[in-house]
C-alpha cells in the first residue's frame, strides 16, 4: 500500500500545481503587478520643488495636517493619466478633497500648460523633474495615486489610472472615515 | 478560396485524430488486425491535411493576403521574404499550427519508421499521438483559428516584432518545437507501455531513437534561442532564467534524465516504472511551458500575447494529458516487476545518481519558475526569483553531477570498483586541477569561484575523453560502437559549454563611452577608433551605423560596424550588434543613443570563449545525432524474445 | 494593463537606449563595480524579469542613480538593498531574502535531494546483490592449478 501512494505522488504534484493555476485565472490575478510595501506606513519624505511658479516647496508639513489627502504623481505626457482627470476635478471641487498632484519626469511649463488646458485639481502641486521624489515613494510610472491619512500613514496605492469605481469604493469612504 | 481550404483541411484533420485516436486503441484491445492498421492510414492522412493547412497559411503571408487577419497583425508587405515565411510562426495561432504540423509529422514518422513495431504497440502509440492532435487541433480551430478574414482587407499589415525580424529567431521557433513535440512520441510510448503493462528492453530501444531525435532537436532549440538572446538583446547575456527559458529547460532536463534511465532498462530491465514515469514528465513539461508562456499566468520578456481564456484551454488539456498519463501510471506502474540487482556502486548506480540529479536540477528551476505565483495567491507578497537565485541553487547541485559525469561511463555494469575507474581519471584530474590553478592565477585571482567552473569544465572535456583513449589505445577504435563515440562527443561537449559560459560571465571586459567620429579609446588591447556615423535605409527599417575600427600597435585588425535601426511600422529602435570572432573570443559592439553634439554611446565587450557556448550546444546535439545512427537502433526493431537473451554488455 | 501597455510603448519608442549610461558612471572603479554588482541583483519594476543594470527603462535609470548615490554617500552594500527594499519591497530583489515566506524555495531543491537521495540509499542498502563469492582459498587455488594443467 505504501508503495501504491509513492506512484501517487506525481498526480498529486500535478493536481496541487493545477489547483494554483486555475486559482490564478479565475482569480484574474495580475502577474505584472508588483504590490506596495508602504501600505501601513508612515508615508515616505515629501521634498519637493513647486510646481507653480512663486509657491514654497512641498514638505512632510503637509502631509501631517490632521486631514487626510490624496498624493497623485502625473504627467503631461501620460495618456491614462488624462483619463483619471476628470475624477481628481470632481473629488476637488464637489468633496473638498485635498489633493497634492506631483509631475513626474515632466518638464514644469509642460505640466503647468497641461493643467491650464485641463483644469487644475490640485491644492499642492510638485515638480520632480530627475524622478526622486517618485523613487522615495515607490513608485514604478505614472499615474500613481496614494491614499494618506491624517497622521502621515499611507493607507492605500494605486498603481494606474484610478477609475469611478475606485472613488465609490475606496476614495471617498477613505475621505469620510479619515476625517 | 486558399484560406479557407486551409481552414476545411484543419477541420478534416481534426475528424482524422478522432478517427485515429480511437478505433486503433479499439483495435489493439480487441486483437482487430483491421482497426489496428487503419491507424498507420489515419496518421498519413492526418499528416497530409495538416500540411495542406500549413501551406495554406504560409502562402497568405508569403503573397501578403490581408484579408487573412492573421496576416494582418503580424506581417507587412515590405518585409523580406523570409521574415514573412518566419512570420507565419512568429505568433500564437501560426506557432500553435506548427505544433500541429510537427506532431502530424512525428505521427506519420512513427506510422512508416515503426513497421518493425508490434502492431498493438504501434497502434496505441499512433492512437495516443493522435488524442494529442484532438487537443491541438481543437485549439487551433475553436480558439485561435489562423485563417479568420477581415473585411474589407485593410491596404497594409502591423508587420511582425522587429526582434523577431532576425535569421535566429527564424529557425528557433521549429527546432524547439520539433523538440518539445518530439517528446510526444516518448510519452506515446510511455502511455502504450502501461496500457500493455509491458515495460521490457524491447520497449527501451524502441523509445531511444524517439527520445534521442527529440532531445537532440531541443537542445539546438535551446542553443539557438541562447545565442539570439546573446546578439540581440545587447549586452552579452546568454541566458536570463527567463520563465520561457526556464520552460524549455526543464523538459530538456527531463528529457536527459530519460535518455540515461532508458539505457538501464534496455541493458539492465531494471528503473522501469522511472523511466516510465520520465517519458510522461518529458512532454509534460513541454505542455506546461507552452502553457506558462501563452496563459498569461506569469510575466515574462517574450511572451505570446497572454489570454486567461487560451489559459483555461490549455490547462484543461494539460490536466487532461498529463493527468490522465500520471493516473494511468499511479495504477499501472505498481505492477512492473523490477528487474536486475546491482549494487550502488555500478554503471547502473551512476545512472540512478545522474537521473537524481538532473531530476533536482529540474525541481529547483520548477520551483522557482513558479514561486513567485504560489506566494502571492498564498499571502498576496510578491517576490522575485532571478538569476542570482538560480546561480545560487542550480550551480551547485551541477558540480556532483560534472563530477561523477566523467565516472559513471567507466562503471562495469552490476557490481563494480570505484578505484580503478578513478585511477583511469588521474590524468584529466591532473589537467583539470592544473586548469583551476592557471585560471585562478594567471586570468582572473578574484574570480575563484569561476576558476573551480572552468576546472570542472576541463575535467568534462578530459575525463570524458579519457574512456575513449583507453579504448583506442587497446585497438578497440574499429569495434567501437557509435553510441560510445556520441557519448564522448556529448559529454565532452558539455564541459566546452562549461568553459564558454565561465569565459563570457565571469572574465568578460568591457567599455562604456560616449564617443564622437573620429574619437579613440583602448580597449581589451585594442585601439578603437570611431570612423563615422551614418544613416542608412533598409527594406523596412531606416537605421544609423556606426563604424569602429580596431587596431593593434597601428596596424588595422578589425572594423565593427553596429546598428541602431528604427522599424518604421512599429516605430520600434532595435539595436543591431556587430560581432567580430575568432571562436576562441568575440569582440561584441553596440551603438546606443547619441547625436552629433553630445556624441553617441558605444558598448564594447570582449567575450572570452563565448562561442563556445553554442558550438559546444550544437556538438552536444552532433552527439546525440551520432548515436541516433548507432547499428543496434538502424538494423530496425529487435524481436522481443532476441533482446531479452541479449547478454548485458 | 493599459497603464503597462502604454508604459511599455512609451519605454520602447522613447527610450531604447541599453543600461547603463556612460553619463551615470561613478569616477571611482571600484564603487562604478560595487554599483553594477548591485544592479545586476535589482529587479527593474517595470520590466518583466530584467535587472536594473540591463534595463533601459526611466524608473531603472534612477534606481541605478540611487544606487550609486547611496553608495557615494558611504552606504554598505545591504544598505543599499534595504534602501531599496523599503520602497518597492522583495519584489525588487532578484535573489528572494531568506525568511519565513521563502524556506520554501530556498530548501526545496536540497530537500528533494535529500529525500530522494536518503530513500535510495536505504532501497539501495535492503535490496543488495549478495556479496562477490569469497575468493579462493590456496588449497582450492592449488587444485584448480592442477586441473587446468591437467
Amino acid at each position: 500500500m505504501n508503495r501504491h501512494l509513492l506512484f501517487l505522488l506525481p498526480l498529486a504534484t500535478l493536481a496541487l500545481m493545477a489547483g494554483f493555476f486555475a486559482w490564478s485565472l479565475l482569480a484574474g490575478r495580475d502577474p505584472a503587478s508588483i504590490g506596495s510595501v508602504l501600505v501601513g506606513r508612515p508615508a515616505p519624505r515629501l521634498e519637493v520643488k513647486a510646481l507653480r511658479e512663486a509657491e514654497p516647496p512641498l514638505t512632510d508639513a503637509l502631509l501631517k495636517s490632521g486631514k487626510p489627502v490624496i498624493v497623485n504623481f502625473f504627467a503631461s505626457w501620460c495618456t491614462p493619466c488624462l483619463a483619471e482627470h476628470p475624477l481628481f476635478a470632481r473629488l476637488a471641487e464637489r468633496d473638498g478633497a485635498v489633493i497634492i498632484g506631483i509631475a513626474w519626469k515632466n518638464k514644469p511649463e509642460e505640466a503647468r500648460a497641461w493643467l491650464k488646458r485641463l483644469g487644475d485639481p490640485y491644492k499642492f502641486a510638485g515638480a520632480d523633474l530627475e524622478g526622486r521624489t517618485g523613487l522615495d515613494w515607490g513608485l514604478s510610472g505614472v499615474p500613481e495615486t496614494y491614499l494618506v491619512d491624517g497622521q502621515g500613514i499611507v493607507r492605500r496605492h494605486f498603481r494606474g489610472p484610478i477609475t469611478e469605481r475606485d472613488v465609490n469604493e475606496t476614495i471617498m469612504p477613505f475621505l469620510k472615515g479619515a476625517k | 478560396m486558399i484560406p479557407e481550404l486551409g481552414h476545411f483541411a484543419l477541420i478534416l484533420a481534426l475528424a482524422v485524430a478522432l478517427v485515429q485516436g480511437t478505433l486503433p486503441l479499439l483495435g489493439a484491445a480487441r486483437g482487430d488486425d483491421r482497426l489496428m492498421a487503419l491507424g498507420r492510414t489515419a496518421a498519413l492522412t492526418q499528416a497530409l491535411l495538416v500540411i495542406v493547412a500549413f501551406g495554406a497559411l504560409t502562402q497568405a503571408y508569403v503573397t501578403s493576403d490581408f484579408s487573412v487577419a492573421n496576416v494582418v497583425a503580424n506581417s507587412h508587405s515590405a518585409k523580406p521574404l523570409l521574415y514573412k515565411i518566419s512570420g507565419v510562426w512568429g505568433n500564437h495561432e501560426g506557432s500553435m499550427l506548427l505544433w500541429a504540423l510537427i506532431l502530424a509529422l512525428f505521427g506519420a514518422a512513427v506510422a512508416i519508421f515503426g513497421a518493425g513495431l508490434p502492431d498493438t504497440l504501434r497502434s496505441r502509440v499512433l492512437a495516443i499521438q493522435a488524442l494529442i492532435g484532438v487537443g491541438f487541433l481543437a485549439f487551433l480551430l475553436f480558439t485561435s483559428n489562423p485563417f479568420e478574414r477581415v473585411s474589407p482587407p485593410p491596404l497594409d499589415g502591423n508587420g511582425l516584432n522587429p526582434l523577431l525580424q532576425d535569421p535566429g529567431l527564424a529557425f528557433h521557433p521549429p527546432l524547439l518545437y520539433l523538440g518539445y513535440v518530439g517528446f510526444s512520441v516518448t510519452y506515446a510510448f510511455g502511455i502504450a507501455a502501461l496500457l500493455e503493462g509491458r515495460v521490457d528492453a524491447a520497449w527501451a530501444r524502441w523509445v531511444r531513437p524517439w527520445t534521442l531525435a527529440a532531445w537532440c532537436f531541443l537542445t539546438l532549440g535551446i542553443a539557438l534561442g541562447s545565442w539570439w538572446a546573446y546578439y540581440i538583446l545587447g549586452w552579452g547575456g546568454f541566458w536570463f532564467w527567463d520563465p520561457v527559458e526556464n520552460a524549455s529547460l526543464m523538459p530538456w532536463l527531463a528529457g536527459t534524465a530519460l535518455l540515461h534511465s532508458a539505457i538501464v532498462v534496455e541493458k539492465r530491465d531494471a528503473l522501469k516504472s522511472w523511466t516510465v514515469l520520465l517519458a510522461i514528465l518529458a512532454f509534460s513539461l513541454s505542455l506546461l511551458g507552452t502553457f506558462l508562456v501563452r496563459s498569461g499566468v506569469l510575466t515574462s520578456v517574450h511572451a505570446f500575447a497572454q489570454d486567461p481564456a487560451r489559459g483555461m484551454f490549455i490547462l484543461a488539456f494539460l490536466l487532461l494529458v498529463t493527468g490522465g498519463g500520471l493516473a494511468l501510471y499511479a495504477w499501472r506502474a505498481p505492477q512492473l516487476q523490477g528487474g536486475g540487482l546491482f549494487q550502488p556502486v555500478s554503471r547502473e548506480g551512476a545512472l540512478i545518481l545522474n537521473n537524481l540529479l538532473l531530476c533536482t536540477l529540474a525541481a529547483t528551476v520548477l520551483l522557482g519558475t513558479l514561486y513567485p505565483l504560489f506566494l502571492d495567491l498564498l499571502t498576496g507578497n510578491k517576490v522575485s526569483v532571478g538569476p542570482p537565485f538560480f546561480n545560487a541553487t542550480f550551480v551547485p547541485i551541477c558540480a556532483p553531477l560534472f563530477a561523477a559525469l566523467c565516472v559513471g561511463p567507466l562503471l562495469n555494469w552490476k557490481r563494480a570498483e570505484l578505484w580503478p575507474a578513478l585511477m583511469k581519471l588521474r590524468l584529466a584530474f591532473i589537467v583539470s586541477i592544473v586548469a583551476a590553478i592557471v585560471a585562478a592565477t594567471a586570468i582572473d585571482s578574484r574570480a575563484t569561484l569561476a576558476a573551480v567552473a572552468f576546472g570542472f569544465g576541463v575535467w568534462l572535456i578530459a575525463g570524458s575523453l579519457a574512456g575513449f583513449v583507453e579504448r583506442v589505445w587497446n585497438g578497440r577504435l574499429r569495434t567501437l560502437p557509435r553510441s560510445f563515440i556520441g557519448m564522448t562527443i556529448a559529454h565532452a561537449a558539455l564541459g566546452v559549454v562549461v568553459l564558454g559560459s565561465v569565459g563570457t560571465a565571469a572574465w568578460n571586459t568591457e567599455l562604456i563611452k560616449t564617443m564622437k567620429p573620429g574619437d579613440t579609446a583602448a580597449f581589451a588591447g585594442f585601439d578603437v577608433k570611431l570612423d563615422r556615423i551614418e544613416n542608412l535605409q533598409g527594406p523596412n527599417y531606416i537605421a544609423e551605423r556606426a563604424t569602429l575600427s580596431l587596431s593593434v600597435d597601428g596596424k588595422p585588425y578589425t572594423v565593427l560596424t553596429p546598428e541602431r535601426r528604427l522599424f518604421t511600422v512599429q516605430r520600434r529602435q532595435v539595436a543591431e550588434t556587430s560581432i567580430h570572432t575568432n571562436l576562441l573570443r568575440d569582440i561584441y559592439a553596440t551603438l546606443g543613443e547619441g547625436g552629433a553634439e553630445g556624441g553617441w554611446v558605444i558598448r564594447l565587450y570582449y567575450n572570452p570563449l563565448a562561442p563556445w557556448i553554442w558550438l559546444g550546444a550544437a556538438l552536444c546535439a552532433l552527439g546525440g545525432f551520432v548515436s541516433l545512427s548507432d547499428r543496434r537502433l538502424r538494423i530496425g526493431a529487435p524481436s522481443r524474445t532476441r533482446v531479452l537473451t541479449q547478454p548485458a554488455e | 494593463m493599459k497603464r503597462l501597455v502604454a508604459l511599455l510603448l512609451a519605454t520602447l519608442l522613447v527610450a531604447p537606449a541599453l543600461a547603463v549610461e556612460p553619463s551615470e558612471m561613478l569616477p571611482d572603479p571600484a564603487l562604478e563595480g560595487r554599483a553594477r554588482e548591485i544592479g545586476r541583483e535589482l529587479r527593474c519594476v517595470v520590466c518583466q524579469n530584467q535587472s536594473i543594470d540591463d534595463s533601459a527603462a526611466e524608473v531603472a535609470r534612477d534606481m541605478r542613480r540611487a544606487v550609486r548615490e547611496r553608495l557615494s554617500a558611504g552606504d554598505k552594500d545591504e544598505q543599499v538593498f534595504a534602501y531599496m527594499v523599503a520602497r518597492y519591497g522583495d519584489y525588487v530583489l532578484l535573489k528572494p531574502p531568506f525568511k519565513a515566506g521563502t524556506w520554501a524555495l530556498w530548501l526545496g531543491g536540497p530537500l528533494v535531494l535529500l529525500v530522494a537521495g536518503g530513500a535510495l540509499l536505504i532501497a539501495a542498502r535492503r535490496r543488495k546483490l549478495p556479496v562477490a563469492p569469497a575468493p579462493l582459498s590456496e588449497e582450492e587455488q592449488r587444485r584448480l592449478a592442477a586441473l587446468l594443467d591437467r
